[in-house]
């Protein structure tokens, strides 16, 4: 059995750029927040100043319902870095809102992956800045 | 009687290259010093004095330039191996310079073994916390291509086995007489990231790399000149920076990101008149085994979904159709850090068409393809080189 959970505090932690701020303000307090395009409604695969769609200059921050579909993933046994415990399954997640997100499947056994899985997003503690979403099967 | 041509390649030539010795560790070097010594070896090979240089390209162009005393000359601190070469060929075709010595080197830089090399583990910030490194992110793409199009482990472990199976034979490879190696014995080995085992990754190793450029005037006191047929770059964005995603798209009427390379390929075989049929080799650049399936597709070798069974069937070992990266590539040739690694593939096309490889030498082959990059990374270089001036 190797059920797969979030990582303990102490792994390589992010440190948040000035446009990620926003971000990772929302996910310490639970929230998932993405950004939109005011002018188009795109969504793009992170923050961003200017619109990939329209080059309009006004996205502004969403928060998602946390609800998606598990697009890839693998299952990781051998870490980059000795901190993290294995296994752990990194992904590619469709969220509802229409946007792909970074983040690792926990709660399941890495055989229960499937194309199209359904996913909640579920947040825990990195480190005392940093608060990682995480998906779980639903 | 001036020569005419409309290529744009025509008036610069590749006519020294050089590896030197590629080991796991070279605890006499550092970067620098052994891509120096790369840059002596391929100055050597072209009977061309180092004074002679005029510019450098490659990461630590400015580095080199001052301890070859070149001063003053004209730097490019252009990254990785083909755009390198490429920038190096118009700094020569623009008149900007006479003789180009492209470098690059790696050592005393994994020197935590309980990590993963540092350039596989960029620490990005939506990334880094999910423990990201290249294999994690190369798998990511590797898995949509198998729920699109049923690509399986042992298609990519056949990939993996015939690389390494190449370096096998090759006396310059780090793992030199480590096989042969069947796709079983790939598939025995311990899981990485999932879909990848242990052999269908990279390996980790130090070594420099070099080659030198020049006018096609000068080009003609040099023995075995080689010649750019054509070549490009395509790019969806930084690596490792965001989720890799394969259906990420932002031209409609263009390719995903997961053919990251389509695009180069068809410009570089537009540029050289060619189409895949011409290619006698392909030195594809083979961070993880999957890329060569990938590759394979995106170049126009096979159509979307054929990569696996085309690799299967066996059509990319030596004597095939298709002999794919023949030294052993970054599996059991070398992978010195970003920079030397995919420059490698240049040196090897280079010897392919001047028939001058000790092991795997494709006999007559007129158009060798290289590659760098991959889809786990969003960029994917494309150059053709051949033995006959464009």
């Amino acid at each position: 059995m190797s059920l797969l959970l979030p990582q303990p505090e102490g792994i390589p932690a992010p440190r948040p750029s000035s446009r990620g701020q926003a971000y990772w303000e929302g996910c310490r307090a639970h929230r998932l927040l993405y950004q939109r395009c005011s002018a188009c409604s795109f969504r793009g695969l992170g923050a961003f100043s200017v619109c990939a769609e329209c080059h309009a200059t006004s996205p502004e921050w969403e928060e998602s319902t946390g609800t998606g579909s598990l697009y890839s993933w693998t299952v990781v046994w051998r870490p980059p870095d000795p901190s993290f415990r294995v296994p752990y399954a990194p992904a590619v997640v469709r969220l509802d809102e229409g946007f792909w997100m970074m983040s690792a499947i926990i709660g399941c056994e890495p055989a229960a992956l499937h194309d199209g899985l359904r996913l909640g997003v579920e947040f825990h503690r990195a480190s005392d800045d940093i608060t990682l979403p995480y998906f779980r099967p639903t | 009687m001036t020569r005419q041509s409309s290529h744009p390649f025509a008036d610069v030539a590749i006519v020294g290259v050089h590896n030197t010795v590629q080991a796991r560790v070279l605890p006499e070097h550092d970067s620098t010093s052994i891509a120096l010594a790369g840059a002596l070896g391929a100055l050597a090979d072209a009977g061309i004095a180092p004074r002679d240089v005029d510019g450098v390209v490659g990461a630590d162009c400015a580095q080199i330039a001052l301890e070859l005393g070149l001063g003053p000359c004209t730097r490019r601190p252009t990254q990785m191996g083909i755009p390198a070469v490429l920038d190096a060929a118009a700094l020569i075709t623009t008149g900007q310079c006479s003789v180009v010595l492209v470098a690059a080197g790696g050592a005393a830089v994994h020197v935590d073994r309980s990590a993963t090399a540092p350039w596989t583990r960029p620490a990005n910030e939506l990334v880094v916390g999910y423990g990201l490194f290249t294999a994690a992110e190369f798998a990511l793409m590797a898995r949509r291509h198998m729920l699109t199009y049923g690509t399986t482990p042992e298609q990519m472990a056949t990939a993996a086995a015939v690389i390494r199976t190449n370096g096998h034979a090759n006396s310059e490879a780090v793992y030199f007489g480590r096989g042969p190696f069947s796709p079983a014995d790939v598939l025995a080995s311990r899981m990485i990231a999932d879909p990848f085992h242990l052999l269908d990754c990279a390996t980790t190793s130090e070594g420099g790399c070099a080659l030198v450029l020049t006018t096609a005037g000068r080009a003609g006191e040099c023995d075995a000149p080689v010649w750019i047929l054509g070549g490009a770059s395509d790019a969806f964005g930084p690596a490792y920076v965001v989720a890799p995603v394969w259906d990420f798209q932002p031209r409609a009427d263009s390719f995903p990101a997961g053919l990251v390379g389509a695009r180069a390929a068809r410009i570089a075989f537009a540029m050289a008149g060619l189409s895949v049929g011409d290619v006698d080799v392909a030195e594809l650049y083979d961070p993880f085994s999957f890329e060569i399936i990938r590759q394979l597709e995106a170049f126009g070798f096979c159509s979307p979904g054929e990569g696996g069974p085309f690799v299967e069937d066996g059509n990319i070992g030596p004597g095939a159709q298709l002999p794919v990266t023949t030294d052993g590539g970054t599996m059991s040739f070398s992978h010195p850090g970003i920079n030397a690694q995919q420059l490698q593939r240049v040196i090897r096309a280079t010897q392919q068409v001047r028939g001058s490889c000790a092991s795997n030498q494709v006999e007559g082959a007129e158009v060798a393809l290289c590659s760098n990059g991959g889809s786990g990374a969003l960029f994917c270089d494309v150059l053709l080189l051949g033995p006959e001036r464009p």
